[in-house]
């Protein structure tokens, strides 16, 4: 099958998804990423390679962390970037998706980041550019729907490997709402594209796809049995303002059961990492004391994430 | 091509080298060829500020059009650019765009009190206004574009100089 993600000679042309994504492709974006890291510790925090390039944050959904980091990412490498308020700009006066592409062509775009609610709408731009003959033109999925967000999963492969070396060997837990989570879906791909022997993912049944086993996963809905001798912890946020109907209990029941404390980390390995994507709710699903202690790599995830990114968008620009 | 013997060469460059070093000479060898000469002439010269290492993928002029295709490498400089007379080192001196590249990045860490260039072997073909101040070996024969000389080091640590025809 075709990968709409890579053009002819089997390179990156759109980063979309991390579903199908070969392994060699993850790896050559965390090894170029190792050295962008250095760049933030120089009296010059820039480097020339997208001098003259223009990059449209297309954000149709909030997001501080994740647009702010492609934008410091964009800058660092001398890019031109844009930033679109989609919830002033045409897209509010009725402006289809594509019509909005089609003007930002006409601007001279040389990259579109994306976050979109609808899953999917990143394969659309893509498949409408190719369908123009703008293979030119670069598409970056920055969170779309509860489908993906594949810089996020990148970010969370390259903290694991900076903190545990090698895939191969681990046991890596994601706890929380899976159900919701386009993060969950990223990071399942890449650890087992990474060749990660054991992931499990914990949850109430009511937050858990129904059919996640086939993603090649191990179910544990009792989370002190799941957190057992885990290398990794990955937390998600309990994303409530994607959830319809009663799949939950109060805040503060979720906590009292799903909640990572200090109590329920002592399961893990002495040296696991606790990981989050952000934004996080204290106190729902992670007590502050974790959030804040010696094994949390929460803000490291967070500078990594500039250098991953950096990454994918030179090596995209530069197909 | 007479065979060049890159032991001797870099004895040689060692020894120009010598009297031009003060207690603020930093070297700097670009990857990957010029950073194991420049660990070579870094210990035999017993420099005292410690070795720099420059990769010039993100610096290169054609990655518009190649795009980054040799796996990019850290660039480490762990002494304090500012002020500092900065020797790069490279193996093999041609058009000159590493050189521009890696001055530009070196540039982007501070503003140097003077920089030099020290190549173990100028091969001709240059494409910029840039010389070697040091060199242990001018070919004085022309190699076609598609001949590249470059360094190699054996296991022992031995450096060789080998001609590849692309």
């Amino acid at each position: 099958m075709l990968n709409p993600q890579l053009n002819k000679h089997g390179e990156l042309q759109h980063l979309l998804t991390l579903d199908g994504l070969p392994r060699d492709i993850i790896n050559a974006i965390l090894d170029t990423a190792a050295p962008f890291t250095e760049v933030a510790e120089r009296e010059v925090k820039k480097l020339p390679l997208l001098r003259g390039k223009s990059i449209f944050n297309l954000f149709f959904e909030n997001s501080t962390r994740t647009r702010t980091t492609f934008e410091i990412a964009a800058k660092r490498l001398s890019a031109d970037v844009v930033n679109l308020n989609v919830s002033t700009s045409s897209t509010a006066k009725g402006e289809s998706l594509l019509d909005t592409v089609d003007n930002l062509c006409a601007m001279q775009a040389d990259m579109f980041v994306v976050r979109h609610a609808a899953s999917g709408a990143p394969f659309l731009i893509a498949q409408h550019l190719r369908a123009n003959g703008r293979n030119d033109i670069h598409v970056v999925n920055a969170g779309d729907g509860r489908h993906a967000h594949p810089t996020q999963g990148l970010l969370d492969m390259y903290t694991i490997r900076h903190y545990k070396q090698d895939f191969t060997g681990l046991t890596v837990a994601i706890v929380g709402d899976v159900l919701h989570s386009r993060v969950a879906r990223s990071q399942i791909c890449a650890l087992t594209t990474l060749g990660v022997p054991e992931v499990r993912v914990i949850g109430p049944k009511t937050l858990l796809p129904t059919d996640i086993e086939k993603m090649g996963v191990r179910v544990f809905h009792d989370m002190r049995e799941g957190l057992r001798g885990v290398d990794v912890v990955m937390m998600l946020r309990l994303q409530n303002e994607r959830m319809n109907g009663a799949l939950l209990p109060t805040p503060q029941e979720f906590y009292k059961v799903w909640g990572l404390t200090a109590e329920k980390l002592a399961l893990a390995k002495p040296d696991a990492i606790v990981m989050h994507p952000g934004p996080m709710n204290r106190g729902v699903e992670i007590d502050s004391a974790v959030a804040d202690g010696a094994q949390a790599v929460i803000l490291p995830q967070v500078t990594f994430g500039i250098a991953v990114r950096m990454a994918v968008m030179s090596m995209l620009a530069g197909q | 091509m007479p065979s060049l013997d890159a032991e001797t060469l870099c004895r040689q460059l060692a020894e120009q080298l010598r009297p031009q070093i003060t207690p603020t000479t930093a070297l700097a060898g670009i990857r990957t060829g010029g950073l194991w000469l420049a660990e070579r002439l870094h210990a035999m010269l017993g420099i005292s500020l410690p070795l720099g290492a420059i990769d010039v993928s993100f610096y290169r002029d054609d990655y518009g059009a190649r795009g980054l295709h040799t796996k990019p490498q850290r660039t480490e400089i762990p002494f304090s650019v500012e002020g500092a007379h900065v020797i790069i080192i490279d193996d093999v001196l041609y058009t000159g765009r590493t050189t521009r590249a890696a001055l530009n990045e070196l540039f982007d860490f501070g503003r140097p009190a003077c920089v030099e260039l020290a190549v173990l072997v100028d091969r001709g073909g240059r494409e910029l206004p840039i010389a070697a101040r040091y060199c242990a070996h001018t070919l004085v024969e022309t190699l076609a574009p598609s001949q590249n000389l470059q360094l190699e080091r054996a296991d022992d640590g031995t450096l060789n100089l080998r001609m590849i025809d692309a």
